[in-house]
C-alpha cells in the first residue's frame, strides 16, 4: 500500500481477521479520499458497530464511532451541522439494514447530502456468524441450523426504490473499478450508497472471493442509470448479482432546503443567539 | 332585547372576590380553547391578571374536557377544585366536573346543558340561550364568542375592549367574519351587563394596570424562549404528548432565530442526531416525553461515552406504558436519573414556574457544554400545557459560552485532565481531528481494552470527576415561608405553586416550603433545611415518592410523610392544604 496521508500509524492494531475483505476496502476507500483531494481535518468517517465499523478508526481523519444502526442519523446531523464537512457512514450489512433499516429508509427520503458505504458479507461476522438482513436464503449459520428463510435484504432495489440520488454495487474482487464508483458515490450531491461485496474469510464459507467473482457481473454500459424503473428491474434479477451504478437522480438535498443557510453559508458553530431578536419576541407577547 | 334570559327565583347577589376560578367544559373541537385565549387576552388588556390550565382527553373531537380560568389579585396559579362560575358547552360537562360543583358555584349555561340533578343551588343557575342568539346572528360557532361577551361584561370590561380585541383576532378572516364575532360579543356583554345590573352576579377582582404590559405565555413557550435564549440551533424530536409543544414552538420560530428542525424517523434517531449535531458545533436539544425518552436511553448512554454535551426536555405524563397520553404525573424522575446502562454524570432541572421554565433551559445548554454531559429538563403536562401571565424575562440576566476549542495538530478529544473535563474539539475547526468512539477508548477517542490503566481513569473521568464538578454547581433549594418552621414541605417542579398557594392559605409560621428546582444531584445544603425541621412532608405525583428515595439515597435522609397523587390529575390547593391541616 502506498503512503496516504488517511494512514494511521504502522502500529495501529488492526482488530480484522487476516484475508478479511476489509482490508481491501480500506485501500481503496483511502485511496479514493486522496484522489478527491479530501483534508483529514474536513471528512467526518461516521460509524456504528461490527467489524466494518471498526474501518474508521483506521482512517486518520474526523471519526465518530456512534452506537450499532445509528450512524446514519448521526452522519445526517453532523452535516447539517456543518455542510462544510465531507461525511461519510461506513459501516456494515447488520449495523445498516438490520438495526439501523429505519434510519436508512428515513435518511433516502430526507436525502442529506451524505455517502453511505455498506460493507456486505452476508454474514454478522464480530458476533461470530449469525445470519444477517443480507444472508442468502438457505445459509446455514449456528442459528439459523436449518439454514436462513427470510428472503434476503436487497438494499440497492430498496434504495432505487425510496429515489436515493446515488445507488451503486461494487465487489471488492475488483479494487480498481470499485474505488472508481466509491469516487462517484463521494463526488455525488446528496443521500449516495454503495453496497460493497465483500467476503468474510471466517464465518462465510459460501459467499467466498471466487463465489463473489463467479457471481457477479458488470452492468451493461448501455444501462441507463436515470431509468428508475429499469434500475429497479436489474436491482431486482435473480441470479448473478449485478455492479455497477444502477440509479441516480440529481435533485435538492435536505441541507437545501434548510433555511439556516439560504442567505449564511456559515455552520452553526460559528453561530450566536439573536437576543435583540429573543427580545421583541419576549416582547411581542405582551398582549 | 327580544331575548329572554331566565333568572333564579329569588334575587339572591353570589358574590366573588378577589380570586375567581372560572371553568369552561365540554367536548373536544367545541372551541374551550377560543373562549380561554379571548377571555384571558381580554382580561389582561383591561389589567386583570390570569391564569389558565387544561386537563384533556386524548382524542381530537368529542368527549369531555375542561380549562380552568383563574383571575386573581394574589397571581395564583395553581390547580383549585373549587369552581366559582362555569360555563358548561355541552350535556355531558356538569357530570365531568360534578364533584367540583358546589351551591356557591354559579352556573351559566343553556337549558339543554344542564343537568338538572347536579344543581346545589338553583337560585346560582343562570339560564342563557347562547345557540338561540348564536343563531339568529348567523351560526351555531357564535355561542362560544357570546359566552365570552357575557363574562367580559361581568368583570366590569369597557365594552369596546372586547370588540376591538375580536376585530384585531378576526382581522385575516375577512370582514363579515369580523362583523358577525363583534355582534355576537356585542349581544354577550349587554346580558352580561344586565345580569350585573340586576344584582344577580357579583364580581370583584382588583385590577393592576402593570398586567397590561406582562409576558403571557404557556409553560411550554418558557422552556422554548430559553432555548432560543441559549442559542439553540438544532432540534431534533418525534412528536409525543406533551413535548411536543416545544418542537412546535421552535418550529415556528425556527426562521427568525436559525434553528434546524428534524422531525425525527423515532426518537432513537432523534437522541443520535442530537449527538452528532453536538459533535459538529450546534447547541441541539431534544423534547420528548416517558415513553421516547424510553427509547432514548442508548442514545443517553453514547452522550455520556464520548462526553457530548446534550439538552434533554422530558415532559411527563402518567405511565406505565402508553399511560395517560394527556394527563400529568411525576413518575419519569427515577428514570431520568438512572436511565441507560454504565455510569456517568448527568443534570437534572425541574421548573416550577415559567421563569425557572425559562432561565433553567437556557442554563442547560451552558452546564451541558461546560461539562460534556447530559442535561435534563424535567417538566409534566400540568407545567407545559399551562398558561401564565408574568411580568418580565430578563434575557440581560443570561450569559451564553461556547466551551469547544479550535483544535491543534496531535490534539486529543479524551485528555486526561486534573478537573476530568477535556478541551472539546469539534471537526473541521482547527488542524486536529476529532475523535469520538461508543467503545472504551484511549486519550485519542480510539478502542482500547487496556482495563488496567485507561477504563478506570475514563470512568473517574466521565463519572467521579465531572459529578463532583456538578454536585458545587446544583442550585441550592429554595426556602419559601419563615425560616423558623417547625414542619417543612418538600416539593419539586410543577407542585411548586400548588404548595405554596396551600401554604399562604393556611398562613402557618411553623410550616415552610422547600423548593426544589434542581432534583439532581442535589445541593448538599438541602440536608441543612431538612434538618432542621421536625417534621417533613413530600408532595409528589406519583405512588413511590421518587424523590424522596433520592434524598434518601443522595443525602441519607428520610422523609416523615407523604402526600402522593398518581391518578394523572394535578395536585389542587384545597387537597394539599386539607392534607396539611390534618399533618399539623
Amino acid at each position: 500500500m502506498n503512503a496516504n496521508i488517511f494512514d494511521m500509524p504502522p502500529e495501529t492494531d488492526i482488530a480484522w481477521c487476516p484475508g478479511c475483505g476489509n482490508f481491501s476496502i480500506l485501500k481503496i476507500v483511502k485511496q479514493a479520499l486522496v484522489e478527491l483531494d479530501i483534508k483529514p481535518e474536513e471528512l467526518v468517517m461516521a460509524s456504528g458497530i461490527g467489524q466494518a465499523a471498526k474501518t474508521p478508526h483506521y482512517i486518520k481523519a474526523n471519526i465518530f464511532n456512534g452506537l450499532h444502526g445509528r450512524a446514519i442519523a448521526s452522519a445526517m446531523a453532523i452535516k447539517a451541522t456543518n455542510p462544510n464537512l465531507t461525511v461519510i457512514v461506513e459501516s456494515g450489512d447488520g449495523c445498516s439494514f438490520g438495526e439501523g433499516g429505519n434510519h436508512f429508509i428515513h435518511n433516502i427520503l430526507r436525502n442529506p447530502n451524505i455517502t453511505h458505504l455498506a460493507h456486505n458479507n452476508m454474514v454478522y461476522g464480530l458476533t461470530k456468524g449469525q445470519a444477517s438482513p443480507t444472508s442468502q436464503f438457505g445459509f446455514i449459520t449456528p442459528v439459523q441450523v436449518q439454514g436462513v428463510t427470510n428472503e434476503p435484504f436487497n438494499p440497492v432495489a430498496l434504495a432505487i426504490a425510496l429515489d436515493a440520488s446515488f445507488v451503486a454495487r461494487v465487489s471488492i474482487t475488483d479494487q480498481e473499478k470499485a474505488k472508481e464508483l466509491i469516487k462517484m458515490a463521494i463526488k455525488n450531491k446528496g443521500y449516495s450508497f454503495v453496497d460493497i461485496l465483500q467476503p468474510c474469510v471466517s464465518f462465510n464459507k459460501v459467499n467466498t472471493w471466487k463465489w463473489f467473482k463467479e457471481n457477479s457481473y458488470y452492468l451493461e454500459d448501455t444501462h441507463d442509470p436515470t431509468n428508475k424503473v429499469e434500475a429497479f428491474k436489474r436491482a431486482t434479477e435473480k441470479g448473478k448479482l449485478p455492479l455497477g451504478v444502477f440509479y441516480k437522480h440529481s435533485k435538492p438535498c435536505f441541507e437545501d432546503y434548510l433555511p439556516v443557510y439560504q442567505t449564511n453559508k456559515d455552520p452553526l458553530y460559528k453561530r450566536e443567539a439573536n437576543i435583540p431578536k429573543l427580545e421583541t419576541l419576549i416582547n411581542s407577547m405582551r398582549k | 332585547m327580544g331575548i329572554n334570559i331566565k333568572l333564579g327565583a329569588c334575587d339572591k347577589i353570589s358574590e366573588y372576590k378577589n380570586d375567581i376560578s372560572l371553568v369552561i367544559c365540554g367536548a373536544a373541537g367545541q372551541g374551550i380553547a377560543t373562549v380561554e385565549e379571548l377571555l384571558t387576552a381580554i382580561l389582561r388588556l383591561a389589567g386583570y391578571n390570569s391564569y389558565s390550565t387544561s386537563e384533556f382527553m386524548s382524542r381530537i373531537r368529542g368527549g369531555t374536557n375542561s380549562t380552568v380560568i383563574r383571575i386573581s389579585s394574589k397571581r395564583a396559579t395553581a390547580f383549585l377544585d373549587r369552581i366559582d362560575v362555569l360555563i358548561p358547552l355541552s350535556p355531558e360537562a356538569m357530570r365531568h366536573v360534578k364533584g367540583r360543583i358546589s351551591s356557591d358555584t354559579t352556573i351559566l349555561a343553556e337549558e339543554n346543558n344542564i343537568d338538572t340533578e347536579l344543581i346545589k343551588n338553583p337560585e346560582n343557575t343562570i339560564k342563557i340561550p347562547f345557540t338561540d342568539i348564536a343563531m339568529e346572528i348567523g351560526g351555531k360557532i357564535y355561542s362560544n364568542i357570546i359566552a365570552v361577551g357575557v363574562l367580559a361584561a361581568l368583570f366590569r370590561i369597557p365594552e369596546e375592549f372586547p370588540a376591538n380585541h375580536i376585530k384585531s383576532r378576526f382581522a385575516t378572516k375577512g370582514e363579515s367574519v369580523v362583523e358577525k364575532n363583534i355582534a355576537a360579543i356585542k349581544k354577550g356583554y349587554t346580558i352580561g351587563k344586565e345580569l350585573y345590573e340586576s344584582n344577580k352576579i357579583r364580581i370583584t377582582v382588583p385590577t393592576d394596570d402593570s398586567i397590561k404590559n406582562n409576558i403571557f405565555l404557556s409553560g411550554t413557550q418558557s422552556i422554548g424562549l430559553g432555548a432560543i435564549a441559549a442559542g439553540v440551533n438544532f432540534i431534533s424530536s418525534y412528536p409525543m404528548s406533551p413535548s411536543t409543544g416545544v418542537l412546535v414552538f421552535l418550529s415556528q420560530k425556527a426562521k427568525d432565530f436559525d434553528i434546524i428542525i428534524d422531525q425525527a424517523e423515532d426518537e432513537i434517531a432523534a437522541i443520535n442526531k442530537g449527538v452528532g449535531a453536538w459533535y459538529a458545533g450546534a447547541r441541539a436539544m431534544i423534547t420528548t416525553s416517558g415513553g421516547g425518552f424510553a427509547l432514548m436511553t442508548e442514545g443517553l448512554s453514547l452522550v455520556g461515552m464520548i462526553e457530548s454535551p446534550m439538552v434533554l426536555h422530558i415532559a411527563q405524563r402518567p405511565g406505565p406504558a402508553t399511560g395517560l397520553p394527556t394527563r400529568t404525573g411525576q413518575e419519569d424522575l427515577t428514570h431520568v436519573v438512572n436511565a441507560a446502562h454504565g455510569e456517568f454524570a448527568r443534570v437534572v432541572y425541574a421548573p416550577g414556574t415559567p421563569e425557572d421554565g425559562f432561565y433553567l433551559t437556557q442554563k442547560a445548554f451552558n452546564i451541558a457544554d461546560r461539562y460534556q454531559i447530559p442535561v435534563f429538563i424535567l417538566t409534566d403536562q400540568f407545567f407545559v400545557d399551562s398558561h401564565y401571565s408574568i411580568p418580565n424575562l430578563d434575557v440581560s440576566k443570561t450569559k451564553n459560552k461556547k466551551y469547544f476549542i479550535k483544535t491543534e495538530s496531535g490534539y486529543q478529544r479524551y485528555k486526561l485532565t486534573e478537573n476530568g473535563v477535556s478541551p472539546r474539539g469539534i471537526p473541521g475547526y482547527g488542524d486536529g481531528v476529532v475523535n469520538v468512539d461508543s467503545d472504551e477508548h484511549t486519550e485519542d477517542g480510539h478502542i482500547t481494552e487496556d482495563v488496567h490503566y485507561l477504563r478506570p481513569k475514563m470512568v473517574e473521568k466521565r463519572l467521579y470527576k465531572k459529578h463532583k464538578l456538578l454536585v458545587a454547581e446544583a442550585i441550592e433549594p429554595e426556602l419559601i415561608g419563615s425560616e423558623n418552621y417547625k414542619i417543612l414541605v418538600i416539593g419539586w417542579g410543577s407542585n411548586y405553586s400548588v404548595i405554596k398557594e396551600a401554604l399562604e392559605e393556611l398562613n402557618k409560621n411553623e410550616i415552610a416550603f422547600l423548593y426544589f428546582k434542581q432534583v439532581y444531584p442535589i445541593n448538599k445544603k438541602a440536608l441543612d433545611y431538612l434538618k432542621k425541621a421536625q417534621i417533613t412532608i413530600i408532595v409528589e405525583n406519583n405512588a413511590t415518592s421518587q424523590f424522596g428515595k433520592l434524598l434518601k439515597t443522595d443525602l441519607n435522609f428520610n422523609v416523615n410523610k407523604q402526600l402522593l397523587k398518581y391518578n394523572g390529575m394535578p395536585f389542587s390547593v384545597e387537597e394539599v392544604k386539607k392534607y396539611l391541616e390534618e399533618a399539623v
